[in-house]
């Protein structure tokens, strides 16, 4: 079958690899029909995440249909047409019991901060992810879910990690009405997080970042304000003066360790890797943030440490939530928002690309070529 | 002083803010009241173990499934050997690894011509698309990097 393949920094290619095979009685295997390259992907293409393994396959947002189920699997069957959250997760343990699907103690091996992940590194369990034709899917009882009939395939990849992760970052938020919301990075979180915002009764929602072509496709699609901060001598002082001096209610870092606008952060994160990346929409949100508001994190941030104004968070009295998304959780509510109509999450999707041309999807992504928001990937087996 | 045997339902005030609506992590976390259960639950059978598997050391055993994509090897094997010694927390964990993604890369390339075949550099980094719609800045950077190549060079020559 042909599959992604890292090489290193910035390398990748399509090759042929093995087929994938049952190695647990609760696997299937998953003939992929769509898969997406997230924001997420490209901190690994970069390099910044530990224990990324030359010969690893990426790729945590796909959709396929079932090919081959283990002796235990009894949720999905060969045939049904699935979306698979990005998330390993066992259904069993205490987190998993309680939503934390994200949080799942049962699926990495080599970390306990993180779950397992697709595609995502050794930092995140190591397993092969779904760009690529087929796909080994563990614990396919609990994570796979039988795309309903009525739902357009480009929505229902959208909601293995996009919609989910956006809408957990607003959820995360606390968000009460009248409050106003900024959200950093006009990525395709950032700007599903801004639109779910929406839903829970801000009175301001506002998006910063530093591509025009991105905050033009975030104010039209969120229907928010957005600002570049370039064209700012300083995106806190903006968001204070904005807010009656007073800070933004909720702030959500859709960023991560790849931040722009910070010399010294980039010094320190991005080039010399001294920290973690740089944290600079972290330091923003933080600083930008009402006393007693809350910071919401969804943006990766890989280890050793960063260099976290950590003493503004005990001054402020922020509430600081962060969590990978729990997709499974989520998925009822929000299923029910893309088939009624109050989400779109296919309006995200720019490119659309075939698995082969895997290295040129990559560069256009990570270098913003040529106005892209969100790639899809298309296996040629996938009908 | 030994208060173990205090009962703390006792203590003034115990238990009488404990409400689902003020956890913290609500409604991220759904509650069900028996964090104190943690280890006490159903566990699927063991993926078994037929290679090599590094495991974190903030753990008792492996998880029950796990990924095979990729197991230790070579020089960058022997440096992840070292850094799945030390925990988490540690930066002697973190940047072992980090120097072993970089040697894993080289030994990447060094496979690729034990196997008869010279990556293709060009292709795997999608400069195709960088010049299609970035062409000035790829010159430029091109032209710096010519630049600094040839005055490294010519030091280098000047030297001997």
């Amino acid at each position: 079958m042909l599959a992604m393949n890292y090489r290193g920094p910035y390398r990748v290619r399509t090759v042929e690899r093995p087929m994938p095979e049952i190695l647990h009685p609760e696997d299937a295997i998953v003939r992929v029909t769509r898969t997406c390259i997230c924001g997420s992907d490209l901190h690994l293409y970069h390099g910044m995440v530990p224990d990324t393994r030359v010969g690893s396959t990426f790729g945590h947002e796909f959709t396929g249909v079932v090919e081959e189920v283990g002796p235990l699997v009894t949720n999905v069957k060969v045939g049904d047409h699935v979306l698979v959250p990005f998330n390993i997760a066992c259904g069993k343990c205490n987190f998993c019991k309680q939503g934390l699907y994200g949080n799942c103690h049962e699926s990495n091996t080599m970390a306990t901060a993180v779950g397992g992940i697709f595609g995502y590194s050794h930092t995140a369990g190591g397993f092969d992810g779904g760009q690529a034709e087929y796909v080994r899917v563990p614990y396919a009882n609990v994570g796979p879910t039988v795309i309903p009939p009525d739902m357009d395939p480009d929505d229902a990849v959208l909601l293995t990690d996009v919609v989910p992760t956006g809408y957990q970052a607003a959820e995360m938020g606390g968000i009460k009405e009248g409050d106003t919301v900024v959200v950093f990075g006009a990525g395709p979180i950032g700007i599903m997080a801004a639109r779910c915002a929406w839903f829970f009764g801000p009175s301001r929602v506002i998006i910063i970042d530093h591509v025009d072509y991105r905050l033009e496709f975030a104010k039209n699609y969120a229907k928010c304000e957005a600002y570049n901060f370039k064209s700012m001598d300083d995106p806190v002082v903006f968001l204070k003066k904005t807010t009656d001096w007073y800070g933004a209610d909720v702030c959500i870092d859709c960023v991560g360790c790849e931040a722009e606008g910070n010399a010294l952060q980039t010094f320190t994160g991005k080039l010399t890797l001294m920290q973690a990346g740089a944290a600079t929409a972290l330091q923003w949100a933080i600083n930008s943030v009402k006393k007693g508001g809350i910071v919401s994190v969804v943006g990766v941030y890989g280890p050793p440490f960063n260099y976290v104004p950590i003493g503004n968070i005990l001054n402020k009295g922020i509430t600081l939530r962060a969590n990978q998304a729990s997709v499974k959780r989520l998925l009822p509510r929000l299923i029910d928002h893309v088939q009624s109509g109050r989400l779109n999450p296919k309006g995200l999707i720019t490119h659309r690309v075939p698995l082969e041309e895997i290295s040129e999807a990559y560069r256009i992504f990570s270098s913003k070529l040529d106005e892209c928001i969100k790639t899809v990937l298309i296996p040629s087996t996938k009908s | 002083m030994n208060n173990q045997n205090q009962d703390f339902k006792n203590i003034p005030g115990w238990g009488m803010d404990i409400d689902p609506d003020n956890e913290p992590t609500y409604p991220i976390k759904n509650y069900t009241g028996d964090d104190h259960k943690r280890s006490n639950y159903e566990k699927a059978e063991q993926q078994p173990i037929n290679i090599e598997l590094l495991k974190s050391n903030e753990r008792p055993r492996p998880s029950v499934v796990f990924g095979t994509s990729a197991p230790p090897s070579g020089l960058s094997g022997a440096i992840r050997r070292y850094a799945f010694k030390h925990s988490e927390d540690r930066y002697r964990h973190w940047i072992p690894l980090i120097l072993a993604d970089r040697i894993n890369a080289w030994e990447g390339i060094i496979d690729d011509f034990k196997k008869g075949s010279f990556p293709d550099i060009v292709k795997e980094r999608g400069w195709k698309s960088e010049f299609r719609y970035n062409p000035v800045n790829m010159i430029g950077k091109a032209a710096i990097t010519l630049a600094v190549g040839g005055l490294v060079i010519k030091y280098l020559c000047k030297r001997k």
